[in-house]
């Protein structure tokens, strides 16, 4: 954990230093006429941020926070399967989405993570990953005319919407 | 004709039939609509909009109204019971109203809501009813400099917020206000951090990505740590004598929701503010007055009553300069406007004696809005119980559906699921080294409403601060929030006294 805390504050660092070069683009200072230049907001805020970082690590360095004097493991081996599949299973649904569409991606996530994931029963899977799909159909596309990605699935709706329309 | 008569013509058009069938009808379908992560107010009204012209003006403004209220209603549901904010007015309810449901006290929770949404709503009808031309006249008066001064009031209550981390809660807030600058230099028009010239990053950065990114993904995988993957069942129920118990606990609670209303309606009134920075300003007023602070944000019922009492009073108030000015509070009254013009009614001061009927109707189906909201809400509380009552290993991947549709849906662009997905992950791991989330999404929230108000003043003063101190109500409101800044400070300075 302590490891893990001075890490974050790095790279938040590092990061607010990126900020402060990318709004830099634009003028930080004072333009006649026109006020504050586009980018003097981003470029301050982030040199607040680099601040609030340098603040972090010496507090590390000085163990004041809980984090910074704690010597547990950030994330155990189980936490980090877990994690892994986790955020990779809602990975590759957003990443299905471009292909199969939001009609092909949720039910392939729902069985992965209902049966494979969560032991479930397959009649119990297969409910879920059948009606979630219309479901989600009916409100969002036909009740509030949102339409969700559709992927190489876009023709099979086209008799679907001209039975609504 | 004084205001009591004219109020009694208003409830004679509001209790007729078609138009109670609309304020119930607009009731539930807004509830819904709110309860929806992603979709809020303006989106029920705006979508809807088209059907009002089948029935008169009256009607239809009474139908939108019952909508709007509705979803300010349902808004708190979504932040209960998932710890998605279905809109940015229910960020503040997700910090005490989720840990409360996991607590196993979501009925507790969202009886709290809808009442305090009641008294607020009720308390910003009878505002609205007895001084809406004065308050209208107040309202105007404050130009960029006071909305500065408010907006950084928000800010300082922010910072009780968070954990006692002091350099961490500042950091949130302000990595939150960056990310509300990113897409176009609201002045120049010129694209700013543009991370990669990605075409996203132009339409800048909804602020429902970073919420449910944070309050949904991240959150989604804290519980699931905890949990260790185990089918964990919620322990909430409900039955009539909890539902009663948690009425009369919530009497303890009536200085926190008068607060709360009379906060947010003034907030609400404010050109451009709207019930978000009330309902956050309302939250962290009420940490701060609390005798116990340590417990907010671990599912303290005040958390819930004051942005809930706050966000409906300010909805009230956000009609007031659209209605007696022609000036909306928010998006959602925008919208009321055009239909007003639409239907051939100029909204401004005119009003009240070119239309009575149709003013009086619409203020008097407010008050019958909030009753009929408050019984809706509360009749389906057992079926929200009912869906937290779900394995979690069922409840999790249908909220991970609902947070990459519900953050699809604000912008319709798949960019904005692969940056929440990216939240998400890094909040989760910025959660575990107890990094606070709530104040970036409240500062990306108010970030766009802050700078161009900052930017404004200087351009007036010509670049001097004291613009913030010269003018009166600016000034007063800057004091008190230098104040608010400067209490976390010199605790920190207290403490390295003491090392």
């Amino acid at each position: 954990m302590r490891m893990a805390e001075l890490a974050m504050g790095v790279v938040m660092g590092v990061f607010s230093l990126y900020l402060m070069w990318k709004s830099a683009e634009l003028p930080i200072g004072w333009i006649p006429d026109e006020g504050p230049g586009g980018g003097a907001w981003p470029f301050w805020l982030s040199a607040g941020m680099l601040l609030c970082c340098i603040a972090i690590v010496i507090r590390w360095a000085k163990r004041m926070t809980p984090e910074s004097r704690s010597e547990d493991v950030y994330m155990d081996g189980r936490t980090f399967k877990l994690f892994l599949l986790n955020a990779g299973a809602l990975t590759g649904m957003v990443g299905l989405f471009h292909i199969f569409g939001a009609y092909g991606a949720i039910p392939l996530f729902l069985i992965f993570y209902l049966r494979f994931l969560g032991g479930h029963s397959w009649r119990l899977t297969g409910t879920f990953a059948a009606v979630t799909p219309v479901v989600t159909f009916l409100f969002f596309e036909i009740a509030l005319q949102k339409t969700l990605p559709k992927g190489i699935t876009d023709p099979w709706f086209e008799p679907i919407f001209s039975f609504f329309y | 004709m004084d205001i009591l008569s004219l109020l009694l013509t208003g409830f004679a058009i509001a209790f007729e039939p078609l138009n109670l069938g609309l304020i119930v009808f607009g009731c539930a379908v807004g509830l819904f609509i709110g309860a929806m992560p992603g979709l809020g107010s303006v989106n029920g009204v705006a979508i809807l909009l088209p059907m009002t012209f089948l029935v008169p003006p009256t009607g239809a403004i009474i139908f939108l109204g019952a909508i709007y209220y509705g979803a300010m209603y349902g808004g708190a549901i979504s932040s209960i019971m998932l710890g998605i904010p279905g809109a940015s007015t229910a960020v503040a309810t997700t910090f005490d109203g989720r840990p409360m449901a996991l607590k196993g006290e979501a009925d507790k929770a969202l009886i709290a809501a809808a009442t305090a949404s009641f008294i607020g709503g009720s308390v910003g009808v009878v505002l609205f009813t007895l001084f809406a031309p004065p308050l209208a006249d107040v309202a105007l008066t404050f130009g960029a400099p006071e909305i500065f001064a408010l907006m950084l009031m928000a800010f300082a209550t922010f910072i009780g917020l968070g954990s006692d981390d002091i350099p961490k809660t500042i950091f949130s807030i302000f990595i939150g206000l960056v990310f509300g600058s990113v897409g176009l230099d609201i002045i120049s028009g010129e694209p700013r951090l543009i991370f990669g010239d990605i075409p996203g990053f132009f339409h800048g950065i909804n602020f429902l990505v970073l919420a449910i990114g944070i309050y949904g993904i991240a959150e989604m995988l804290w519980t699931i740590e905890v949990s260790q993957g185990d089918v964990m069942i919620s322990q909430a129920t409900v039955s009539v004598r909890r539902i009663l118990n948690s009425l009369r606990e919530l009497t303890r609670t009536w200085k926190t929701m008068l607060m709360g209303s009379f906060l947010g309606y003034f907030v609400g009134i404010l050109p451009a503010a709207g019930a978000t920075p009330g309902s956050l300003m309302a939250y962290g007023i009420s940490k701060t007055m609390s005798k116990k602070p340590e417990t907010y944000g671990k599912g303290n019922i005040n958390g819930v009553v004051a942005p809930e009492a706050a966000n409906n009073a300010a909805s009230t108030g956000a009609m007031l300069p659209m209605l007696t000015l022609g000036i909306p509070g928010s998006p959602t009254t925008a919208i009321l406007l055009g239909g007003m013009v639409i239907w051939g009614l100029e909204p401004g001061p005119m009003v009240f004696t070119d239309h009575p009927d149709f003013v009086w109707g619409f203020i008097a189906s407010l008050y019958a809005a909030n009753v009929f909201a408050l019984l809706i809400n509360i009749a389906f509380i057992p079926a929200f119980i009912w869906v937290l009552k779900m394995p979690f290993t069922i409840l999790a991947p249908i909220i991970f559906v609902l947070c990459v549709v519900g953050g699809f849906v604000p912008t319709l662009d798949m960019h904005d699921v692969w940056l929440m997905l990216i939240f998400g992950i890094v909040g989760y791991l910025m959660r575990k080294l107890d990094y606070p989330m709530a104040p970036a999404v409240l500062a990306i929230v108010l970030g766009p409403l802050a700078e161009p108000a900052l930017r404004q003043s200087l351009l007036i003063s010509g670049g001097s601060f004291s613009i913030f101190f010269s003018r009166p109500f600016a000034g007063v409101i800057m004091v008190i929030a230098l104040v608010l800044f400067a209490l976390p400070l010199l605790k920190i300075a207290k403490s390295l006294i003491r090392r």
